[in-house]
């Protein structure tokens, strides 16, 4: 892609320290990635992977524990990690925006439809009230709400959940932001629900040019919407790059194990390709590759010195001694499908 | 149908709750929760149930759990009636019939050992002696493929793919025939999942077991299942075969769930068949078809005539389209 990327994460580390700092959890471990604007990116990852963490780090709303301990987050050629709070609060829901999981947590029950989507515009923008809720009755026909005259006046409690999260979309679009940020933002709904609000986040992407980076654990919504794939394990990514060159021809063991364990229609299949073991305690990860107590390829190298991040072509990148060249040992093919 | 009878068999199967408002109020209406529903599950065979929030799948669950009692049709297991049960012939069947629930954080008790736990359903419906008891854990644990240190452990010292091992282990400890299987995985980690339902498969294959398999994820479900039905507010639309309805459904409302689930691989385009508008309430479900309102193909008949559940192409699917007109 020939433009200028649009968030560009460079060796960034979120580390969460114990209250005596005796403690380290390496939640977000030297990250870098790439994202146009317009595209899409999917974050894939166990729960305690760091996909989250990351989401709130690239937005500064990290708890008081956590410490963004190295790298940069460019947004626009602008480091975030330079701004100062009251600069941030003006990037926070005017350029990038995040959408959560539960969209009755992040909906106040108190206040009208009305007065929670036209807020954005009135902080961002100084919007006058009137002007602002008749933009919110636009922006509510634009996340495809019925009847979104009346609909503004009401209040969280009368909607359902897809209506809800439709709503909390039309939050997140109202000051037209460059990336929006959505965490599993589906897993509270029903599938035909979630393929309608899927569709929903598509068409408003193509509207408004509109960069998306999706976290979740279910690689059959990054499958449908995402560009580009980042696949965390432990705190690190593991693997990155474009969609179906992931899929096709995964680098990392683990990205390959994860595509193999997922039932698919129709394959008939009799058993599942499982990955053995647990994910690790973060709190005391495994040594070297933190994947390697789980990897059917691992070498002796892999439990003694974590790999380094290779280049396998044009944004696509994976930590994984197989794809060093040097480390492995001859004959053994390097991307070899066991 | 087999030439021997299914072990377990719901004939036109109803569960309606009435509606107050108020303490000592008329009721004001009922919601049709699970409305005339037929199915049988054989011996060594697994039913998937498919359908949305509402649609009356978690009901059926109960219903063959008796842990609610149906307001209308009749529940046979191994030929035997067993909506009228009560008492000690409760206890009976609900030892040949146990289930697994979605959170294992939220079934198990967290200040009980695990051997404790799987012991329970032990020590309620059988007399050993401790001796036996402690056999028969040793020899639960090592079934769901857990450490044999696991039995001192509490729950919380284990991850949740674990905790779900203990919970199966704990639904096989008195032997059942039918295990209830709502939403086993879903709590899970994705990469933890596929060694739960292989976990599974082994059971009923060594044992024998009969499952009822009830879960969101379509793949998962016909991955498990012989026998899919397909539920919509309260009736199942569309049941049969599991490969043939996940590969050529025929309902329109099977079409459209199939249609969003999501693609297994970015190349693979699906038929866009996004469905509009909400799945209506079962307090006032739609007359005649229940999905006419939502059904890209409804005519004029759909509105005013209920379509039975027939036999068409190889299933049984209760829509006006079928059988079409050859």
């Amino acid at each position: 892609m020939s433009d200028a990327p649009l968030l560009e994460l460079k060796g960034l580390s979120t580390h969460y320290v114990s209250a005596r700092g005796t403690r380290v959890v390496r939640a977000v471990d030297e990250v870098s990635l790439t994202l146009a604007p317009g595209s899409t990116l999917g974050i894939v990852g166990e729960s305690g992977s760091g996909k989250s963490t990351l989401a709130l780090t690239i937005l500064r709303l990290l708890p008081p524990a956590a410490k963004i301990v190295a790298g940069q987050i460019l947004l626009e050629g602008e480091d975030l990690l330079t701004k100062s709070d009251v600069e941030m609060r003006r990037v926070r829901g005017k350029r990038i925006a995040m959408i959560l999981q539960d969209p009755m947590a992040s909906l106040n029950p108190l206040f009208t439809i009305g007065d929670q989507v036209s807020e954005p515009l009135r902080v961002h923008e100084g919007v006058g009230r009137r002007s602002a809720w008749s933009r919110a009755t636009d922006l509510l026909k634009s996340v495809r709400i019925p009847a979104p005259e009346a609909r503004v006046r009401e209040y969280p409690h009368q909607m359902s959940g897809g209506m809800r999260q439709r709503i909390v979309g039309a939050i997140a679009i109202s000051c037209a932001p460059r990336l929006l940020i959505a965490d599993e933002p589906t897993t509270s709904l029903d599938l035909t629900i979630q393929a309608q609000y899927l569709n929903l986040l598509r068409d408003l992407q193509r509207e408004h040019r509109l960069a998306l980076i999706f976290i979740t654990h279910n690689l059959g919504i990054v499958a449908k919407m995402c560009d580009q794939v980042a696949v965390m394990y432990a705190g690190r990514l593991v693997e990155w790059g474009p969609v179906t060159r992931i899929f096709d021809a995964p680098a990392h063991p683990y990205t390959r194990a994860l595509l193999e364990s997922i039932p698919r229609m129709g394959d008939g299949r009799e058993r599942l390709t499982a990955i053995e073991g647990q994910p690790p305690d973060l709190a005391a990860p495994p040594g070297g590759c933190a994947f390697h107590p789980r990897c059917p390829q691992a070498m002796s190298r892999c439990r003694e010195e974590a790999p380094p991040e290779t280049v396998l072509g044009p944004s696509h990148t994976a930590r994984c001694w197989l794809n060093v060249p040097a480390a492995v040992p001859t004959a053994a093919a390097p991307t070899g499908i066991r | 149908m087999t030439d021997r009878a299914p072990l377990f068999e719901a004939r036109n199967l109803t569960k309606h709750f009435p509606v107050r408002r108020g303490f000592l109020a008329k009721p004001l209406g009922v919601v049709r929760a699970v409305d005339g529903v037929n199915f049988s599950i054989g011996t060594g065979k697994t039913l998937g149930v498919v359908g949305e929030s509402g649609c009356g799948k978690t009901t059926t669950a109960k219903l063959v759990l008796r842990l609610e009692n149906p307001t209308g049709g009749s529940l046979l297991f191994d030929g035997q009636d067993i909506s009228g049960l009560e008492g000690r012939d409760v206890m009976q069947y609900r030892k040949a019939v146990q289930a697994v629930f979605q959170d294992p954080f939220a079934s198990l008790n967290p200040r009980m050992r695990v051997d404790a736990i799987i012991a329970e359903p032990l020590v309620t419906h059988e007399r050993l002696d401790s001796a036996e008891v402690n056999k028969r854990i040793a020899r639960l644990i090592d079934l769901v493929g857990l450490p044999e240190r696991s039995a001192k452990l509490f729950p919380h010292e284990f991850s949740g793919g674990q905790r779900q091992r203990i919970a199966i282990a704990r639904s096989l400890a008195v032997s059942p025939r039918l295990v209830v299987l709502d939403e086993p995985v879903s709590a899970l980690d994705v990469s933890i999942r596929a060694q739960i339902l292989n976990l599974l498969r082994d059971l009923q294959a060594q044992l024998g077991l009969s499952y009822l398999f009830i879960a969101h994820d379509l793949a998962a479900v016909a991955h498990m299942s012989h026998t899919i039905a397909v539920m919509y507010l309260g009736q199942i639309v569309e049941i049969g075969d599991a490969a043939t309805i996940a590969t050529r459904p025929r309902h329109p409302y099977t079409q459209a769930l199939f249609a969003a689930a999501l693609p297994s691989h970015p190349s693979e385009l699906r038929e866009e068949l996004v469905l509009t508008g909400e799945v209506p309430s079962p307090l006032n479900p739609p007359l005649a078809c229940r999905f006419h309102p939502r059904c890209p193909h409804a005519m004029p008949r759909c509105s005013t005539e209920e379509p039975a559940l027939r036999e068409a192409e190889g299933r049984r699917v209760s829509c006006h389209l079928y059988p079409s007109p050859a």
